[in-house]
C-alpha cells in the first residue's frame, strides 16, 4: 500500500471524518448525547446562572492532534478531559481554524474573532479589536476585570489591538509568567532555572522585544499580593512553564477575580523538537492542568456557579501521512488534521454531556462570548455558537 | 528581477554542474512564473551535491517541462502564475538565494490565504512530472530495519502500536547477536546490489563496525560539527539584537568545512549531514530526532534500497540554552523516553518508505533491541496479526531480505 493512496480524500472529507471519529469516541467513553437531543432530557442543565457571569478561556496548546488525544491510542493521555470534564460539557467535535497556523497569530485570531494575517514572529498587536476591548468598552469594565496569562514574550501584545477605534487603554493586562520569573531570579539562579524560560518552541532562538502592556515584577507582587520571594520559591517546585501559568492564574482568580480570564497553555509545543515522548508528556500535563483550573473555579467563591470555561486548542498538528510535514513534529502543512480541532464548554448555563457535530470555526468563540456577556464583537467575522449561548 | 530577465551570467555564482544545467535550460527557465521558478532553482543550485535519485528526478522535471507544447505548458503553470505575489518578493535575489525566497513566499502565501491553492498546484505538478517518465524497475525490493530501545531493560509502553496494523507482531523473537546480524543482512544486500547511496546505516549513538559498502551516519561521529553549529547558534542567541532572518541565512550559508565536516570526505554526504543539522528541528540536540529526520531525508532524497536505523538513548530534556551548551556538561540520558520517541520514529520511517516507488513489494522490520518484540511487514505477511511462536531474529530478517 502506498501512503499517497490514503490521501485521496478532500480536506472537507478528512475534517468530517475527524469529527465523526471524535464524536463516536466521546459517545463510547462518556455516553454523550448529540445536539439532536439538545432540547431533550439528555441535556442536563446546571443551576440557574447569576447575572454577574464570568468566563475562563483556556487554549489547550500549542497544538495537539486527535491521534494523541481523542483517538483510541490517545485516550490514556487525557483522562481528566474524558472522565471529569466532558461528562459536564457541551463538546464541539469539529472546530476548524482557517487561518495561519502559528501560535501567536492563531491565538490572536481566536482572541479577535477574525483571521489575523501578521507575521507570527513579529512583535505586533492584532489588527482587529480583541475580545478584551469589546468586553471593557461595551460593558464599561475596569482594566482589572480582564487578564491574559500567556506563555512567552511573543504574546506580549495579545491583550490589546492596534485598531484605532479600540486599542490603547481598553485592552487586558498581560502576564508573562516566564518573563517575571526570569526577572525575579538572581543571575546565579537564572542558569539553574533556565529550563522554565525558553520563549517558545516554534523557533527556539527567537527572542522578541517586549512592547506590550505586560506587567512587571513589582506590579505583579502588588496586584497578586505575592512577594517576589514567594513567587520564586513556588516556581522552584514546578516542572514546566504551563504549571507556572496556572499558578499565576489561580493567584489572579483569588486576588482580582477577573470576569474574563484568558490562559494560553503551551507546553505541548515541545513537539517541535521531534521528541514524541516529551510531546505526550505535555499533553498529559495540559490535561491535568485543565482539570485543576475547573476545580479551582468550583472552589473559589467568586467563580463557583457563575463561570463558564471554554477549552480549545489553537489548532492541531500535521498528520502522519502528509508528505509536506513530519507528522506530530510541526504544524506547517495546513492540512485538514492540523486545522481541525475541538472545543469544550462547561458551566452552570451549559448543557451537559452534549456533542455538537456541525462544523464551527475557532473565530466563532468571540461572538459566543459576546452573546454570553452582552457585548458586540462588531468586527469579528465569526458567528455565535447557538448550542452554547 | 523577473524570470524573463535571466541571462547565463545570472548563474555565475552557481557550482559548476548546476551552472551548466541552468545555462542549458535557460530558455525554459525564462518562461516559468516567479511563484514556481525559485523553488526549482532551490533544487538546481545544489545539483552538484545531489544524490543520484535526486538528479534523476530533477532531470525528469526539466524533460517534462521542456517537452510540453505551448498550451499544456501554460496549463501546467497556470495555477502558479495566478498566485498574487508582491514587489518585495521580486526584489529578493531569488537566483542566488532561492531558499530565502522560498521561506518568504511561504509566509506570503499563508498571510494571503493562497497556501492551499499553492499546495494543490504543487501536488498536481509533481504528480504529472512523475507520471511523465515512470521510475525504472528496482534490482530488488526495498528493506527498512529499525532497531529501537537500546539501554531499556523493562518497558511498559505498548510498543509498535501503529506498525502492528501493517504486519505481524512477534512476541517471542530470539535476538541472538541481533544488531550484528541485522547489519550483516544489510551488508549482503549492499554487495549483491551495488548502487551508489543505495544502502544506508544511521545510528543515534556511535556506529557499529560495518563494511564500507553501506553509507554510514552516526550522531556520535557528528559531535564536532554539532558543537560548532551549537556554538554559532548560541552566539546569535546572545547577541543584543536577534534577527531571525539573518540567523536562518547564516545557517543556510555555512559550508561543510566551516562546520568541521571532513574536507577530504564525500562532498555529497558532507552536504547531506550538514543539512540534517542546519535544516532539521531538534536534530542538533536530541539523537532520537536526528535518527528519525536523517532516515526521512535519506528516503526522500537518496531513495535507498536498504536502510537500517538504530536509536540510542537521547539526553534528558533541558532548557534550550543548556542543550546548546551540551559540550560543557555531560548530559543525563533518558532511555525510556527515547524508546517512545523511537517507536514513533520507526513508524514514520515505514511511512516514508511507503511513499517511494516499489511500495507494494517493500519490507520492514522494527525490533526492540535485545528483547523479544518485533514487527515484520512484507507483502507475504498478513497484516494486523500476531505470532507468539518463538522465532530467531536471523530467520525473521532472512524472510524479509
Amino acid at each position: 500500500m502506498r501512503v499517497a493512496d490514503r490521501k485521496a480524500r478532500s480536506p472537507q472529507e478528512v475534517s468530517q471524518a475527524i469529527s465523526l471519529s471524535r464524536r463516536n469516541f466521546i459517545r463510547t467513553v462518556t455516553g454523550a448525547a448529540s445536539a439532536a437531543a439538545f432540547f431533550g432530557p439528555a441535556a442536563v442543565r446546571g443551576l440557574a446562572a447569576p447575572k454577574n457571569r464570568k468566563a475562563v478561556v483556556v487554549t489547550f496548546g500549542g497544538g495537539a492532534r486527535d491521534d494523541e488525544t481523542f483517538m483510541p491510542d490517545g485516550q490514556e493521555n487525557i483522562p481528566h478531559l474524558l472522565k471529569e470534564l466532558i461528562p459536564q460539557a457541551t463538546f464541539l467535535t469539529n472546530v476548524v481554524n482557517k487561518g495561519i497556523l502559528g501560535h501567536y497569530v492563531a491565538t490572536a485570531s481566536i482572541v479577535t474573532g477574525a483571521y489575523e494575517t501578521f507575521d507570527n514572529f513579529a512583535a505586533v498587536s492584532p489588527n482587529n479589536p480583541t475580545v478584551f476591548e469589546y468586553f471593557r468598552r461595551d460593558l464599561k469594565r475596569p482594566a482589572t476585570d480582564t487578564w491574559v496569562v500567556a506563555p512567552s514574550n511573543g504574546f506580549a501584545r495579545i491583550g490589546e489591538s492596534g485598531n484605532k477605534a479600540y486599542g490603547a487603554g481598553l485592552g487586558a493586562g498581560v502576564i508573562l509568567p516566564k518573563r517575571l520569573l526570569s526577572s525575579a531570579l538572581t543571575a546565579a539562579d537564572g542558569a539553574r532555572y533556565q529550563h522554565l524560560l525558553r520563549d517558545n518552541y516554534e523557533t527556539p532562538l527567537y527572542a522578541p522585544s517586549l512592547t506590550g502592556r505586560q506587567i512587571e515584577l513589582d506590579q505583579m507582587a502588588e496586584l497578586l499580593k505575592i512577594s517576589v520571594e514567594d513567587f520564586t520559591s513556588h516556581a522552584r517546585n514546578l516542572a514546566s512553564p504551563d504549571e507556572l501559568s496556572v499558578y499565576i492564574a489561580k493567584q489572579l482568580m483569588r486576588e482580582l477575580a477577573p470576569s474574563l480570564l484568558w490562559i494560553t497553555l503551551h507546553d505541548i509545543d515541545i513537539a517541535h523538537s521531534g521528541t514524541f515522548s516529551l510531546y505526550i508528556n505535555g499533553i498529559q500535563r495540559t490535561d491535568r492542568l485543565c482539570a485543576e483550573l475547573w476545580q479551582t473555579i468550583q472552589k473559589e467563591p467568586e467563580y463557583a456557579n457563575r463561570t463558564t470555561m471554554f477549552i480549545l486548542p489553537d489548532f492541531g498538528r500535521d498528520s502522519d501521512i502528509d508528505s509536506g510535514g513530519n507528522g506530530f513534529q510541526h504544524h506547517r502543512t495546513g492540512d485538514a488534521v492540523s486545522r481541525t480541532t475541538w472545543m469544550m464548554v462547561l458551566g452552570p448555563e451549559i448543557k451537559q454531556n452534549v456533542v455538537v457535530d456541525r462544523s464551527v470555526e475557532s473565530t466563532d468563540l468571540i461572538p459566543t462570548l459576546g452573546a454570553y456577556f452582552g457585548f458586540d464583537p462588531r468586527l469579528s467575522t465569526g458567528k455565535r455558537i447557538a448550542e452554547v449561548v | 528581477m523577473l524570470p524573463d530577465q535571466l541571462t547565463p551570467a545570472s548563474f555565475d555564482r552557481y557550482p559548476p554542474e548546476a551552472r551548466r544545467l541552468a545555462t542549458a535550460q535557460i530558455a525554459l527557465l525564462r518562461r516559468l512564473p516567479l511563484a514556481f521558478l525559485p523553488l526549482l532553482l532551490r533544487e538546481l543550485i545544489v545539483y552538484d551535491w545531489k544524490f543520484p535519485a535526486e538528479r534523476v528526478d530533477l532531470d525528469r522535471q526539466f524533460k517534462y517541462l521542456g517537452t510540453l507544447a505551448a498550451g499544456p505548458f501554460q496549463a501546467a503553470m497556470a495555477a502558479f502564475a495566478q498566485l498574487k505575489l508582491t514587489d518585495a518578493l521580486e526584489q529578493i535575489d531569488w537566483v542566488n538565494a532561492p531558499a530565502i525566497f522560498s521561506e518568504q513566499l511561504s509566509a506570503h502565501l499563508w498571510a494571503t490565504h493562497q497556501i492551499d491553492a499553492f499546495r494543490t498546484a504543487a501536488v498536481d505538478y509533481m504528480r504529472k512530472a512523475e507520471a511523465s517518465a515512470p521510475d525504472p524497475p528496482m534490482p530488488t525490493h526495498r528493506l527498512g530495519i529499525a532497531i529501537i530501545g537500546q539501554g531499556v531493560a523493562n518497558n511498559e509502553y505498548r510498543l509498535f502500536r501503529k506498525l502492528r496494523l501493517q504486519g505481524v507482531y512477534f512476541t517471542q523473537v530470539k535476538p541472538g547477536d541481533g544488531v550484528r546480524l541485522l547489519l550483516e543482512a544489510a551488508r549482503l544486500r549492499a554487495e549483491a546490489y551495488p548502487v551508489p547511496y543505495g544502502h544506508w546505516y544511521i545510528d543515534g549513538g556511535a556506529a557499529a563496525a560495518v563494511s564500507g559498502s553501506l553509507t554510514r551516519l552516526s550522531y556520535a561521529a557528528l559531535s564536532g560539527p554539532r558543537a560548532t553549529l551549537q556554538s554559532r547558534m548560541q552566539k546569535t542567541y546572545e547577541a543584543a539584537v536577534f534577527d531571525p532572518e539573518a540567523f536562518r541565512t547564516m545557517l543556510a550559508q555555512i559550508k561543510p568545512e566551516e562546520a568541521g565536516l571532513a574536507s577530504g570526505g564525500d562532498p555529497v554526504l558532507n552536504r547531506f549531514e550538514l543539512s540534517l543539522l542546519t535544516e532539521g528541528s531538534g536534530t542538533q540536540v536530541f539523537s532520537t530526532t536526528f535518527v528519525q529526520w536523517a532516515a526521512r531525508e535519506a528516503l526522500r532524497r537518496a531513495q535507498p534500497m536498504t536502510l537500517v536505523t538504530r536509536y540510542a538513548p537521547r539526553q534528558r530534556e533541558k532548557q534550550m540554552n543548556e542543550l546548546l551548551a551540551e559540550h560543557q556538561h555531560p548530559p543525563e540520558l533518558d532511555p525510556q523516553g527515547s524508546l517512545i520517541d523511537a517507536d514513533m520514529g520507526a513508524y514514520y520511517t515505514w511511512v516514508n518508505q511507503q511513499r517511494l516507488p516499489g511500495d507494494d513489494q517493500s519490507a520492514f522490520l522494527a525490533w526492540f533491541e535485545d528483547h523479544g518484540e518485533a514487527v515484520a511487514i512484507a507483502p507475504s505477511l498478513e497484516r494486523g496479526t500476531r505470532s507468539d511462536a518463538p522465532i530467531d531474529l536471523a530467520d525473521l530478517v532472512a524472510r524479509l531480505a
